[in-house]
């Protein structure tokens, strides 16, 4: 299998697949439950996920695993689990996609902040590097790490992955629309003050994902693209922002409305698109469909 | 006084905890919150002046900031510690009951949901406009909401969540809480909820952003 910054780097356009929390809510997991327990006790359930975004033509699937870090599952009693619910999480990812598709091993943000002395960057490094090993060694090509806000956990966070295994790293920020019209993290952090930083601590592939719709991912990635024109761009982004209808939550960009957007995502510097809360099988195959078809 | 008042709010809105504080820069050496609200009241400021002239308006011009996105979480947060290391030395006039706080405001995170971020914000941001805050943590039932209300009358609710799926709790928890107490005040906050959501649950308040909140609270005991 060939890394997928080669892949891009000889041309290729990829696809990504979409959300998983929200989806293993359509299945039935309740609020509370813990997402990474269902990598032991459903793990069927996980690999039918896995499995429709490889069907519905994905080059790359996540793992259940966004909430696997020592500190996210301490939250559930599980911390002295990490490797076991990690592995399992790639095991199941990595049978889905077989020899030819990657598997992105998925890491989200601890919840702990540095500046407030929640956790040292030490604690922290040991943290990712204990999720990302374990990722690695069930099959993971890649380690996603995603939905970060604060720069350096994210930066501690790739560098734990990077010098720990012989993963591919991407490292994709969270950015919202303020109101004078940039984009910023929770922490402040703007997609220019990413690239460097987040390059030089060893990331491959870098880019966005969750926070607001498909549309606002564009002005994102050129805002990237100004600052570095080489690196691979990846982008997970929502079906839109959440509606409360009826006692439950719908993202309510469909895979039509959302692929119309892609080929302006494309020409904006996106090399890599996939889906984040509220995407279905059905968007990314739309997506794929139009990444395929998509001329200059 | 007014000078030293003004420099304990300089402290509070750049978030100088102390003089060993390395934060922010370009305040390096100098005394912080801590010194500064120490000396005040040794030189016989009262301690209600060191609330409403210093740390309060030091919390509500960060505040503002905050919501203008002029600045951050990380920020907001550097506020709060050195608004908190000032209150501590106030304690003692809390306690005696020689300044009061403006009223109790009870708050947490809905079942389901265990992030605090949010809610915390919230939680310091009306602790430092002077009022007495109850934080009940993340995941809290409806029941434990219930008797912390029932233990504090006259209070105010503050529900959070940050996830979608948990909004649903968010609406039990605001229904069964107003079917039992009709007058408690509540409002909600939370990344995905707005105030269409807030109009759909029957809550009386909505905030995108903390210092919304704190005017709400301040409207309401007015």
């Amino acid at each position: 299998m060939n890394k997928i910054a080669y892949e891009i780097k000889s041309g290729k356009k990829l696809v990504s697949d979409g959300a998983w929390g929200t989806f293993l809510q359509k299945m039935g997991m309740g609020p509370g439950e813990c997402p990474e327990l269902w990598n032991i006790e459903k793990p069927g359930q996980v690999y039918k996920i896995a499995k429709s975004y490889i069907d519905a033509g994905a080059d790359m699937i996540e793992t259940n695993s966004f909430g696997g870090s020592f500190y996210k599952l301490a939250n559930y009693g599980l911390q002295h689990r990490v490797v076991e619910i990690n592995r399992a999480a790639a095991e199941i990812s990595r049978r889905a996609a077989g020899k030819e598709k990657h598997v992105l091993g998925s890491v989200g943000p601890t919840g702990k902040m540095l500046i407030m002395g929640d956790v040292t960057e030490e604690d922290l490094y040991n943290a990712f590097k204990e999720q990302a090993i374990a990722l690695y060694q069930g099959g993971a090509d890649a380690i996603v790490i995603e939905t970060m806000s604060d720069l350096d956990e994210a930066r501690i966070a790739v560098k734990a992955a990077r010098e720990n295994t012989a993963a591919e790293i991407i490292c994709t920020m969270t950015f919202e629309k303020t109101v004078n019209g940039e984009y910023r993290s929770m922490m402040g952090v703007s997609p220019t003050d990413m690239v460097n930083i987040i390059i030089d601590a060893g990331a491959d592939i870098i880019g966005a994902n969750c926070g607001n719709g498909i549309e606002g991912m564009i002005d994102i990635v050129k805002e990237i693209r100004k600052n570095n024109a080489d690196i691979p761009v990846l982008i997970h982004a929502n079906a839109g922002l959440p509606v409360y209808q009826d006692g439950q939550t719908i993202f309510p960009e469909t895979p039509v409305q959302m692929a119309s957007f892609v080929g302006k995502l494309l020409d904006a510097g996106a090399n890599v698109i996939g889906g984040c809360c509220g995407t279905t099988p059905l968007h990314i195959t739309k997506i794929a469909e139009t990444i395929k078809n998509h001329t200059r | 006084m007014e000078q030293l008042l003004g420099k304990i709010a300089h402290c509070v809105e750049f978030g100088k905890i102390n003089l060993a504080a390395p934060y922010p820069p370009d305040m390096k050496g100098q005394e912080g919150a801590d010194e500064l609200t120490k000396k005040a009241l040794e030189q016989g400021v009262s301690a209600e002046d060191v609330l409403k002239k210093a740390l309060v308006l030091g919390m509500e011009r960060v505040g503002i900031k905050f919501r203008e996105n002029k600045v951050y979480v990380p920020q907001v947060l550097m506020s709060a510690k050195a608004m908190h290391t000032a209150m501590e030395h106030l304690k003692p006039y809390f306690q005696s009951g020689s300044v009061k706080r403006k009223g109790i405001f009870v708050i947490g995170t809905v079942a389901g949901d265990l992030h605090d971020i949010g809610k915390n914000l919230v939680s310091m941001m009306v602790e430092g406009n002077g009022w007495q805050v109850v934080d009940l943590g993340t995941d809290v039932k409806t029941e434990k909401f219930l008797e912390a209300a029932k233990a504090h009358p006259g209070c105010t609710l503050g529900l959070s969540a940050l996830l979608t799926t948990t909004m649903g709790n968010m609406e039990k928890t605001v229904k069964d809480l107003k079917e039992q107490l009709p007058d408690l005040k509540i409002l909600i906050g939370g990344a995905p909820v707005n105030d269409s959501f807030r109009q759909k649950i029957g809550a009386d308040f909505y905030s995108p952003d903390p210092q919304g909140a704190v005017e709400f609270l301040n409207k309401l005991s007015a």
